[in-house]
């Protein structure tokens, strides 16, 4: 009936006066700022810094920090749909240590026992904001905190720590650069199309920008909330079996800070963090950044101390948001 | 227009049968019973707080009913969501437009059910499909640009296309033409006339009578939470109709009109204007605006959609940026140009949008209306609650605001309540001016003759007011003089007499075009207003004298 019922051709034709070159670079600009940023600062580090662009450095960046940046992904879907996830930290480190924990009983389990404990934890925190109406800053700060008990449980509070077998097949999967990168690659592809190429990646948007009306609009909120949280924890959890395989064993006091560390990365990626406007690339180009800038500043600050790295790290951070916001209002008078 | 050749024994497609809903105690419904007939268009009309909207939601599976049935085609249904009640064959468009912002338009129009490839959403084709759906409702649009970069207008038809793109048995509008302009509502009538050929119940709420009379076969009237008379439209009289919605004889409203203006202009000030804006441009927007404001007088602003009324208001006040021109208050130019400036100079607009610039749900009536004056009622920054409480008291009391109290969020209040409550906020700061942008839109008839009637009172206590209107009886019935706004130029100025439905549509007609090859050149005066204009002011771009004059200025 689509079709049949419409009127016939209106008359008007007033085509809306197409936004001017500016206003489409400053568009551009706002949501791939991150991108344009990292272009700089690579290109001038590589060219005033003997040791940036040596293979050692670049694939330390790549490999150290790879999976980390799971986190950030699934932040980005969470943050979409106008909530955050303060677990993912806590759940980067309980990862690791199920991850090696199950690796002393075969490659299989190591995998899926953390993807099992992330995805269950995540239905919850997600049922918990969806259906019980809890805030998602309260619920996975519980998550935060609930997790890093848990984790003390397992280890028994630390005592114990879980080693990877020498030769189980499980230590391949975060060995090398390559690996590491490619996976997190693979994970953030997935990512692109899910956001933008499917009715759930749509949904999340439509609830970000205006959940009212995707209520009205009939999308199925709650179902989309839950698996936002779902797939978030079990990122995380991933993310930290990942690492685990690439250290070796479960390292309970890794993973501090880590949440906001991927906030950060989706901040800067360009996503609202009121939800309903980002995207996945923009996030990759995030954390690259954040990584890059890292780097360098280690190693030119390094010799003050590393909290002087840290307050560098935080001013700049301060940096790009605000130039941000300064091209994003110019877009909106627009 | 009224089709009599339908079944009228046609079983309904749609049966509501007394049903009852309650909130905290306060009945919204009673004992409600609606039937929709396949194949017609049911008005459904009533004040605001007569729970038509509350029936809709029951409808639509918003709220489910504390008793009574709502069956569709003969069974029974109980909808727990809006998407069961859609996936059922409901459709509804909303009062306010209830899509996505952020999202591209194509994406807002196929949300839920994005044609697919491989599991995949077909972005090409989504786009295309819009583009052309949307090309059939008048909106030629790059349907790849956030919604929110489109007019209140083209946002509603979008909508619209998007409800009646679903496989609909129902469709239910409410208050569809609240933000359409004359030419879009005919596109929609034609929409719904389809809609009737495919046999698609429509049920139609609006305030504006003409249009119910134009489209609707049957009427239900409600009135506290009932159903006070249902019947064909075309056996009601229109008098009839208005006092049953009222609950109010008919010779009082004959008497009275159709809007609660006084039928007598406001004496004429003859001094100095309180309020004079000067050749106000905004690129692309705005060319060489002026106008005067003097007090006690309510001044029109008539002109269709995209006229640049809301923009003149904005440009005044400081809320658009201006590329040229100035504004003076009672003769003191405003120097600095913000929303900040002009309230401390005594100019308040009451902004179009109620929800999105005015009203903060969360908060209480109290809070609401004390807002924007809490620097006056405060001392050291400590706000006197006894000062508050006061103004409070007094405007909820002058302006007849229905509250159960101060303290009531104001998101409880209906549409009209709300708009009294912001009415409220900016006259306990004693406005000289008040720039009012479509004050009555989307409120019921009983809260629009108040308003009406207050906009009235405070014109006569001395108040210049700028009245922005799409409805013309309002406008017309309501204003002193009209100043006619067509593509960001003044084209028109109404006075006295000529203050008319006939007068203003005149004036838009015989404008004339504006000159493809420079557009910001303003345009000559048009023959229509200059001659039989005697009384009308010498300003605004109807002086034959004038507008060359500031064409050589520049």
């Amino acid at each position: 009936m689509t079709s049949a019922v419409l009127p016939p051709p209106a008359t008007a034709k007033a085509r809306a006066p197409r936004a001017t070159l500016g206003e489409r670079i400053a568009s551009q600009v706002q949501r791939r700022g991150a991108l344009a940023v990292l272009v700089l600062v690579v290109a001038i580090a590589s060219a005033t810094s003997s040791t940036f662009p040596t293979w050692s450095n670049i694939s330390s960046i790549l490999g150290n920090n790879a999976f980390v940046w799971l986190l950030a992904l699934g932040m980005t879907f969470v943050i979409m749909t106008g909530g955050i996830d303060l677990s993912v930290g806590s759940m980067y480190a309980l990862g690791g240590v199920l991850g090696a924990y199950g690796s002393t009983h075969g490659t299989w389990l190591a995998v899926l026992l953390p993807l099992a404990v992330g995805a269950a934890w995540g239905t919850v925190q997600g049922l918990l904001v969806a259906k019980a109406g809890m805030a998602p800053f309260i619920v996975t700060l519980v998550g935060l905190l609930g997790l890093r008990g848990l984790l003390q449980a397992v280890t028994d509070e630390g005592a114990t720590t879980y080693l990877v077998p020498q030769h189980s097949a499980f230590r391949h999967l975060g060995s090398g650069v390559w690996t590491p990168v490619l996976i997190t690659a693979a994970f953030f592809v997935l990512g692109i199309v899910l956001l933008t190429r499917t009715r759930f990646g749509h949904t999340l948007t439509a609830m970000g920008g205006n959940e009212n009306a995707a209520v009205l609009l009939g999308l199925p909120v709650a179902r989309t909330k839950v698996t936002v949280y779902l797939l978030s924890g079990t990122l995380a959890a991933a993310a930290g079996a990942l690492g685990g395989a690439r250290l070796g064993s479960g390292v309970t006091t890794i993973g501090i800070g880590y949440e906001l560390t991927a906030i950060a990365s989706v901040v800067i990626g360009g996503t609202l963090l009121t939800g309903g406007s980002g995207s996945v690339g923009g996030t990759a180009a995030g954390v690259l950044l954040l990584a890059v800038i890292h780097n360098l500043i280690d190693h030119y600050f390094s010799q003050y101390g590393s909290a002087f790295t840290d307050t560098v790290n935080g001013g700049f951070l301060a940096a790009v948001v605000l130039l941000q916001t300064l091209l994003s209002r110019k877009q909106q008078l627009e | 227009m009224v089709q009599q050749d339908l079944d009228p024994r046609g079983d309904s497609v749609l049966e509501v049968s007394g049903v009852h809903k309650s909130f905290a105690g306060v009945h919204a419904l009673r004992d409600v019973d609606f039937a929709l007939r396949p194949a017609e268009v049911h008005a459904l009309i009533g004040e605001n707080g007569a729970g038509k909207s509350t029936l809709i939601k029951v409808i639509t599976g918003v709220y489910r009913p504390d008793s009574g049935t709502v069956r569709l085609d003969g069974r029974e249904r109980d909808f727990r969501n809006p998407l069961e009640a859609q996936a059922a064959g409901i459709s509804t468009i909303y009062q306010e437009v209830n899509l996505v912002p952020l999202m591209s338009v194509a994406r807002n129009l196929f949300l839920g059910r994005e044609p697919r490839r491989f599991g995949l959403v077909d972005v090409g084709r989504m786009n295309r499909e819009a583009a052309e759906v949307l090309g059939r409702y008048g909106v030629d649009v790059d349907v790849t640009r956030p919604l929110r970069t489109l007019g209140l207008g083209a946002q509603q038809m979008v909508a619209l296309a998007r409800a009646v793109q679903i496989d609909a048995r129902v469709v239910i509008m409410d208050e569809p033409t609240s933000s359409l302009e004359p030419r879009e509502v005919e596109t929609l009538f034609s929409v719904i006339r389809r809609l009737k050929e495919q046999g698609i119940a429509v049920v139609y709420v609006s305030h504006r009578l003409d249009e119910l009379y134009a489209i609707c076969d049957r009427v239900t009237v409600m009135r506290d939470g009932e159903v006070v008379h249902t019947g064909e439209i075309a056996q009601l009289e229109r008098l009839r109709l208005i006092s049953l919605m009222l609950g109010r004889e008919m010779a009082t409203v004959r008497d009275k009109g159709t809007t609660a203006f006084d039928t007598d202009r406001h004496e004429r000030q003859t001094g100095r204007p309180v309020l004079s804006a000067e050749g106000l441009t905004v690129r692309h927007r705005l060319h060489d605006v002026s106008l005067d404001i003097h007090p006690g007088e309510v001044v029109g602003l008539g002109g269709l959609l995209g006229a640049g009324r809301s923009e003149t208001a904005k440009a005044i006040v400081g809320a658009l940026g201006t590329d040229a021109g100035s504004v003076e208050i009672e003769g003191k130019p405003l120097h600095r140009r913000s929303p900040a400036a002009a309230i401390r100079a005594g100019v308040v607009m009451l902004a179009e949008d109620r929800k999105a610039e005015g009203i903060i749900p969360n908060l209480s009536v109290r809070e609401n209306i004390s807002l924007a004056a809490l620097p006056r009622l405060s001392r050291a920054g400590v706000v006197s609650q006894a000062k508050q409480d006061e103004v409070v008291r007094l405007f909820m009391e002058r302006l007849r605001i229905k509250a159960s109290g101060p303290d009531q969020k104001v998101s409880d209040l209906s549409g009209g309540n709300q708009q009294k409550v912001l009415l409220a906020r900016w006259l306990c700061l004693n406005p000289k001016v008040l720039l009012l942008d479509e004050p009555t839109r989307g409120i019921d008839v009983g809260a629009k003759a108040e308003v009406q009637s207050i906009i009235d009172e405070l014109a006569a206590d001395g108040l210049g007011v700028l009245l922005i209107s799409s409805d013309l009886e309002e406008l017309i019935e309501g204003s002193d003089r009209v100043v006619i706004l067509k593509d960001g130029h003044v084209v028109g100025n109404l006075d006295g007499e000529d203050v008319s439905e006939d007068g203003l549509l005149d004036a838009l007609a015989t404008a004339p075009p504006l000159s493809p090859d420079d557009p910001d050149l303003p345009e000559q005066p048009g023959p229509a207003t200059g001659p039989e204009n005697p009384g009308g002011t010498p300003r605004a771009g109807s002086d034959p004298a004038a507008a060359p004059v500031k064409e050589k200025q520049r």
